[in-house]
């Protein structure tokens, strides 16, 4: 495999044309949601390049995790993560990660929500329990978090206390709409996060 | 590996990982997603060519994920080439702005501003 030679590198580089982030300091935020919810969709809207994936194989840090009994030479599974990036300022860049919500995964890349600022669970109301789930977890995780409902047009549309009873959300938790299409939408998703986490950083504060 | 030798922990891929890595990774630990890693010397024509590449790449400072997306290799292979660069000093890695528990707001209210500017 001759990488120097390949378009790999080509690739890559064509998708890069900001100033050289010399001492940037990277920093990450968790989209999460179920299959088809709109997560890639998401990371490619505000993602300054077009969303990569990263893979990682089940054998190493799926032992023990997955159990397959009676699965005898299963082939390892690939688990693949969408993601992008923005760059805030010439110190810090923002990473997007696109995860699925099975626990399962979590341990993958050592651990995608340790050094996270928060998480963003992007919600489709025609799937509401897979959105449950992932919030549950989110919790014994202690992870900060807001629920962003992508506005599927088929969708049902329900008002926020409804979704909020139905998720169990505490009230402090913010709900908020989005089209994952959407650059100014899934910013704003971004923001009520930033501002949930600045509530939060407050409220230690005076704690 | 041969075709007989077809065993549960078979990856299905002509090279082994392991093959490609050198060996067990000891610091995997040591590298984040968005670890940050900077090239700090020239690639050597005697490199293997994973790592020549990383070189290549990382002139321009790229995260962990970015590196595994671009060759195209799982993540804990990328940290496995990795740890054996920055322990040959090739390339620097500069760790994720530590986030406790709950982030500082300094730096949540220069991610609102970059934000806002999309």
């Amino acid at each position: 495999m001759d990488y120097a030679s390949s378009d790999v590198l080509d690739a890559g580089r064509r998708d890069i044309d900001l100033p050289l982030p010399h001492g940037a300091r990277g920093v990450k935020v968790v989209i999460v949601g179920g299959f088809g919810v709109g997560k890639t969709t998401m990371v490619g809207a505000v993602s300054e390049i077009p969303p990569l994936t990263t893979e990682e194989t089940m054998t190493q840090a799926g032992v023990g995790i997955d159990h397959n009994p009676g699965v005898r030479g299963k082939k390892s599974t690939t688990v693949a993560m969408d993601f992008g990036r923005i760059s805030i300022n010439e110190e810090l860049i923002l990473y997007l990660f696109g995860t699925p919500g099975q626990e399962r995964f979590w341990f993958l890349w050592n651990g995608i929500f340790e050094g996270a600022l928060g998480a963003v669970v992007l919600v489709d109301t025609r799937r509401i329990e897979v959105s449950f789930e992932v919030i549950t977890r989110l919790e014994d995780r202690r992870v900060p978090f807001v629920v962003a409902v992508n506005t599927f047009p088929e969708a049902p549309q329900y008002p926020v206390a409804d979704l909020r009873t139905a998720l169990a959300l505490s009230e402090t938790v913010p709900i908020v709409t989005c089209d994952a299409r959407d650059r100014a939408s899934c910013r704003d998703a971004l923001l009520s996060l930033m501002g949930y986490l600045c509530t939060l950083a407050a409220a230690q504060e005076t704690a | 590996m041969t075709s007989e030798n077809q065993g549960p922990w078979n990856e299905g891929t002509p090279v082994p990982l392991y093959v490609i890595t050198g060996g067990p990774d000891l610091s995997a630990g040591t590298f984040n997603l968005v670890t940050l890693i900077a090239t700090r010397s020239e690639p050597d024509p005697a490199m293997q060519p994973e790592q020549a590449a990383i070189l290549t790449l990382c002139s321009y400072p790229l995260s962990v994920a970015e590196v595994s997306a671009h060759l195209s290799l799982p993540f804990s292979v990328v940290t496995a080439l990795l740890s054996q660069l920055v322990e040959e000093e090739r390339v620097e890695a500069i760790a994720p702005v530590p986030v406790a528990a709950y982030p500082e707001r300094g730096l949540l209210e220069a991610v609102i501003h970059g934000l806002r500017k999309l």
